[in-house]
């Protein structure tokens, strides 16, 4: 039952995505040749006046200039033309770093948070002015103060993933059941081994869900945050080929931008499966 | 009652109330305990029985008093002092062997990996969970779970088991397989046990002693209940003891009726020296016929005074 589910899932999906395909090609295909046009004013324009096509490209343009890029990720012409494996290799790795130092961050403290309601309620006004905040708006300040466009969109991956990691881990702890603590204390289990030994995993499914709507919006935000510092990365390769006006390739990278984000996600949901537990 | 192995010494617990005002969920409260006893508190929702089990537990702190344990007044938690929850409280991230593993190398830092892993398996087996070590606390029935938090607490071979209604939340088949498990462990090992309960029987089929309390708020230890039943009873043929009608009857009374005027009635309750009764001895069982008997619609049932 549950593979026959499966199935016909996946054959609907396939109909989808074959329709979807269909209308997109019929939707951009070319009209025929325009009549009644000088062969001299045809040379100046291109083929969407020439030959009626639209000015979107089609499936088939986008999967041949896919294949291109696809059996040559990493080439590097200069500043202007690297592969797309490179450009997302950029990207991944930013998002990496940052986020690699908001858990660093994150999960220390929102530990204490969870752990202390004094710390919990002196930071509470800190964390709720500071949450809100678009992480692009700090691009301006981390610019200014680190004089490192890199290193600014580094930070500006930390600033957007820390806070749902910080929350989720405080809400984590706060709700690790008073029975598996009381347990702890009755076994005269020390402070640094009961955090690790019942807080830690009691808490670490809560965790780990913040970390994964962290990673999500850190995706999100990277791109945003390469169209404003250029050079490297996808975020860059988008804006740049919308500079070229080379729709196929700003799709290709929506595309690609799509994938790893999922592919990122799953990993984070892979890890939230290893730790949660039944009750 | 020479040997005063635990003794709670004028115990009281206050919790700040409503308007300012503090609730008072028992005061000046003195019971003691010798070694290798089975105590047992008998007393209404809301008379603090959680709350005294707490404080001889170390995870609540008495407002006035103090407990005594093996000549010692307790300061926090102890692994001398072994708690079965209600909820059981497993870690359920934990297999059984790592559940009972993680009591045992808490209490011995220093063990390595086999050993704590031999002496678990030992108490594993104790409470006939052998085959099921790697079993995750949700793959349990409620009973096993219940088995796990007795293996864990025993595994740390405390002084004191303390249980907190270990088994109201199981079905009357598994409580009693339970229960005779407790027993036998309890005789074996002569383990001194405080337990919880709201069960009659079960009291009357554990403990030597029960502590009847009052209501709360305000709750006092009432009486101390001896039972008179021999120590090799059989939970199947309890209720055949010529003194168990006359003890159940004792303890039912008191719950239905006196535990609510006991405070009015007993003006000259003293906290210090809580009257300590045997029911079905003779002078009793003759002052417990001047009562009508409820019993009587029960067939094929002799009467406590009438065997005896």
């Amino acid at each position: 039952m549950m593979n026959s589910l499966r199935l016909r899932a996946a054959i609907v999906s396939i109909v989808l995505f074959a329709a979807f395909i269909g209308v997109w090609h019929l939707a951009t295909r070319s009209t025929g040749p325009a009549t009644n046009m000088s062969p001299e004013y045809a040379k100046l324009m291109g083929l969407t006046a020439t030959q009626g096509k639209s000015a979107m490209p089609g499936p088939l343009d986008v999967g041949a200039k896919l294949w291109e890029h696809l059996r040559r990720p990493f080439y590097d012409n200069g500043p202007n033309d690297k592969g797309l494996g490179i450009q997302l290799a950029y990207s991944i790795g930013r998002v990496g770093l940052g986020y690699l130092i908001a858990v660093l961050v994150a999960i220390p403290l929102g530990f204490l948070i969870g752990m202390s309601p004094l710390i919990s309620r002196a930071l509470d006004p800190f964390i709720q002015v500071l949450k809100p905040i678009s992480p692009l708006a700090w691009m301006p300040l981390a610019l200014y103060t680190i004089k490192d466009s890199s290193i600014s969109a580094i930070f500006v991956i930390f600033i957007c993933s820390v806070w749902p990691m910080l929350l989720n881990t405080a809400f984590g702890v706060a709700g690790v059941r008073k029975e598996w603590i009381n347990v702890a204390r009755t076994l005269e289990v020390g402070t640094v081994r009961r955090a690790f030994t019942v807080i830690l995993p009691a808490a670490a499914p809560t965790i780990l869900t913040g970390m994964r709507i962290s990673i999500g919006i850190a995706w999100l935000v990277i791109v945003a945050a390469e169209m404003l510092v250029g050079g490297t990365g996808i975020g860059y390769f988008v804006w740049n080929e919308w500079n070229n006006l080379s729709i196929t390739n700003v799709i290709i990278a929506i595309l690609m931008i799509g994938i790893v984000g999922m592919l990122l996600d799953q990993i984070l949901a892979r890890f939230t499966r290893m730790v949660t537990f039944p009750e | 009652m020479t040997d005063k192995f635990i003794s709670i010494e004028g115990v009281a617990r206050r919790y700040p109330g409503a308007g300012g005002g503090t609730t008072t969920v028992f005061e000046d409260l003195w019971l003691s305990m010798a070694r290798g006893e089975f105590g047992c508190v008998i007393g209404h929702s809301g008379c603090g029985k959680t709350t005294v089990l707490n404080i001889l537990a170390g995870l609540d702190e008495p407002s006035e008093g103090a407990v005594i344990v093996d000549g010692q007044a307790i300061e926090g938690t102890s692994l001398d002092r072994a708690v079965i929850f209600q909820s059981h409280a497993l870690l359920p991230w934990r297999t059984v062997l790592g559940n009972v593993a993680y009591a045992v190398s808490s209490k011995w830092r220093k063990w390595d990996r086999a050993k704590v892993k031999a002496h678990a398996q030992k108490f594993i087996d104790l409470v006939g969970l052998t085959g099921s070590e790697h079993k995750r606390p949700s793959e349990l029935s409620g009973g096993m779970k219940q088995r796990v938090g007795i293996a864990r607490a025993l595994s740390i071979t405390p002084k004191i088991m303390l249980m907190d209604e270990p088994f109201s939340a199981l079905d009357a088949l598994t409580r009693g397989t339970l229960q005779d498990e407790v027993r036998r462990i309890c005789l074996e090992t002569g383990q001194t046990a405080f337990m919880i309960t709201h069960d009659v029987d079960e009291a009357i089929y554990l403990a030597d002693k029960i502590f009847l309390m009052t209501n709360g708020p305000g709750a006092v230890l009432a009486e101390i209940v001896e039972n008179p039943l021999p120590k090799d009873r059989g939970r199947i043929d309890l209720h055949r003891h010529p003194y168990y009608y006359a003890l159940r009857n004792h303890i039912i009374d008191f719950l239905v009726s006196r535990s609510k005027s006991f405070a009015a009635d007993a003006t000259d309750h003293d906290p210090r020296n809580v009257p300590t009764v045997r029911p079905g001895l003779p002078e009793l069982a003759i002052a417990s016929d001047a009562e009508p008997p409820t019993d009587t619609s029960w067939p094929g049932l002799a009467r406590p005074s009438t065997s005896s």
